[in-house]
């Protein structure tokens, strides 16, 4: 019973999604174009997340701990 | 003061007219570029040479928007708009450009759109045999100007009772309610006057002081610091370029905004109309026989004396269940109108079975026809007004407006809520109004609910169940109050005592 009421609740929250950004106005090619815009932005963010920020967490990370006297000991090849 | 628009909605809102405005302008290029076919009013090919007959961006909202939610409007009903509605339903196959009927016709539609206060918009009753005896006495129509030959006894009597109601000593009737402003503020004001009107007036007073020719200056919504600083100006200042003292100073106001709900403040207007000498234009269009607690209006209302107000006007369109308006005020100035109104001169006068609708329902009201069912009637409003609003705020909805007004504008603030708000109350059989820009600022649109004595305890908590409904579905309870539901016993000494605990 909980995978139809979360079925339920996300159909809700699509809905939403649909009212704040007008595509329930839309004619039903424009749609097709806003969601396709939308969903290769939001892919290109994630992906690009995926890749970059690794890298930013553990430069942050060296940096800040080269100012203790413990970071003078760390070094990432 | 209302309740403030929430950041998140007000961000959400314009992002969502920004979608829109970008459609609309792939739109527009399509329809330039022919890719689709334009399906709104443009030139033939051999007028392109000619002075544009269309103006294309003016219409981008109308075209690009208001198309695309337009199955709200314009429905057509096919029975009196009582408490109880019907409607016939049309499609469109090519998305509201053009409406098919299906044929089929829904019945009973709780109404909750009509401006019918007291519920006098009856195809049964008093009300309506007096009008079928007068139409079938004097017919249907006048043929002439009130001044030619239009002239009916019925107006005489018409004119004296509603200055009766009133309590004026002198009234006169029209035929139509916004052409009663639109004609009259000319023929009272001209050049050299100064008009300070409020905010949120009603196109027929904006239209009547543009016409007039008059200086218009505008005072914040129902903020009387803004009106006293106009008026220490005006008269401290006079008129702009000569420093003459100005020849007149009328105050604009409505007694009920019908956007907003709220209710004028009345005690303070007259008690700056009366310091600074100027005059007061009180439009009670919407307050006359909705407010107060025998029905006479915003003055009854606040119990002041209506020899206050120079010029009463007000419309039997709303709480009458007929069509015109009047002036009420002081002898001389209605004579006055009677010889020099635009509408005197050159519109037709009132149909007698509407004349004799408006004088039975007003005798209805004071109680003149020996029953008590005006006052009832008035009762019943009031007792609607009180709980509907109650229960809409205490879902979590916000309201605007004065918690005694009928009229209840319920925020939707997003223009796809708009549509999809007017369809599914539809599919649950109520009627309602919508409305968004430009009756309304860009992001503050809304639903608006028009209350009657004619709704039964058990229409409204239908409406209500509803309302909770789609405003769950919809997503519309964006208000921040938590209000204590109050109790529903008369105040007493022990009220307060009890909420401390």
């Amino acid at each position: 019973m909980d995978i139809k009421n979360m079925k339920n609740y996300l159909y809700w929250l699509f809905c939403q999604f649909e009212l704040i950004t007008c595509s329930y106005l839309m004619e039903p090619w424009e749609k097709v174009l806003f969601y396709t815009f939308n969903i290769t932005m939001l892919f290109m963010v994630l992906y690009t997340a995926y890749i970059y920020v690794p890298i930013h967490i553990s430069t942050a990370f060296q940096f800040c701990l080269c100012f203790s006297k413990l970071g003078m000991y760390v070094f990432i090849e | 003061a209302f309740e403030e628009t929430p950041m998140l909605v007000a961000v959400l809102t314009y992002v969502g007219y920004g979608v829109l405005t970008l459609f609309g302008y792939l739109r527009d290029f399509m329809r330039q570029w022919k890719i689709e076919k334009c399906q709104n009013a443009t030139e033939r090919e051999e007028q392109k040479d000619f002075v544009p007959l269309y103006q294309d961006f003016e219409n981008f909202y109308t075209r690009n928007l208001y198309m695309r939610i337009r199955d709200s409007w314009n429905r057509p009903i096919c029975s009196v708009p009582g408490a109880k509605v019907d409607m016939m339903e049309r499609v469109s196959h090519d998305y509201n450009w053009t409406f098919t009927y299906t044929g089929r016709v829904i019945k009973d539609i709780i109404n909750m759109g009509s401006y019918n206060y007291l519920g006098f918009a009856q195809n049964a009753g008093t009300c309506q045999e007096a009008a079928a005896k007068v139409l079938s006495q004097y017919g249907a129509g006048v043929c002439s100007t009130r001044q030619e030959m239009g002239n009916l006894d019925k107006h005489e009597e018409l004119e004296k009772l509603v200055a009766r109601f009133l309590g004026v000593e002198s009234a006169m009737a029209y035929g139509m309610g916004f052409a009663t402003n639109s004609m009259n503020i000319p023929a009272l004001v001209g050049k050299g006057c100064l008009i300070l009107s409020d905010e949120l007036n009603h196109a027929s007073l904006v239209l009547g002081a543009r016409l007039s020719g008059a200086t218009i200056r505008i005072f914040k919504h129902n903020n009387m610091q803004s009106l006293e600083k106009l008026l220490k100006d005006a008269i401290v200042h006079g008129q702009p370029r000569t420093r003459r003292p100005w020849k007149k100073i009328l105050i604009l106001v409505e007694g009920i905004y019908s956007m907003e709900g709220s209710i004028v403040r009345l005690p303070e207007v007259i008690a700056l109309k009366k310091k600074y000498k100027s005059y007061l234009y009180l439009d009670e269009a919407h307050s006359i026989g909705a407010l107060g607690p025998s029905g006479r209006g915003v003055v009854d209302y606040f119990g002041l004396n209506p020899e206050d107000v120079d010029i009463m006007m007000g419309t039997f369109t709303k709480s009458f269940g007929a069509a015109g308006g009047y002036i009420g005020g002081k002898k001389e100035l209605i004579d006055y109108l009677r010889t020099y109104s635009h509408s005197a001169v050159y519109a037709t006068s009132m149909s007698p079975p509407v004349v004799e609708q408006i004088i039975t329902s007003v005798k209805c009201i004071m109680g003149e026809d020996g029953t008590t069912v005006g006052k009832a009637r008035v009762q019943q409003l009031a007792e609607n007004t009180r709980y509907f609003r109650r229960r809409l705020k205490e879902m979590g909805f916000i309201i605007y407006g004065n918690e005694d007004s009928p009229v209840v504008p319920l925020m939707l603030y997003m223009p796809a809520k708009i549509g999809a708000f007017g369809r599914e109350m539809l599919k649950r059989n109520i009627g309602v109004v919508v409305v968004g820009f430009p009756a309304t600022p860009i992001i503050e649109s809304r639903a608006r609910f028009c209350l009657s004595a004619a709704h039964t305890k058990e229409m409204l908590d239908r409406a209500l169940k509803e309302i909770d409904e789609v405003g769950d579905l919809l997503q519309l309870k964006y208000s921040r109050h938590r209000l204590v539901p109050i109790l529903d016993r008369p105040f007493d000494e022990t009220t307060y005592e009890e909420t401390e605990d």
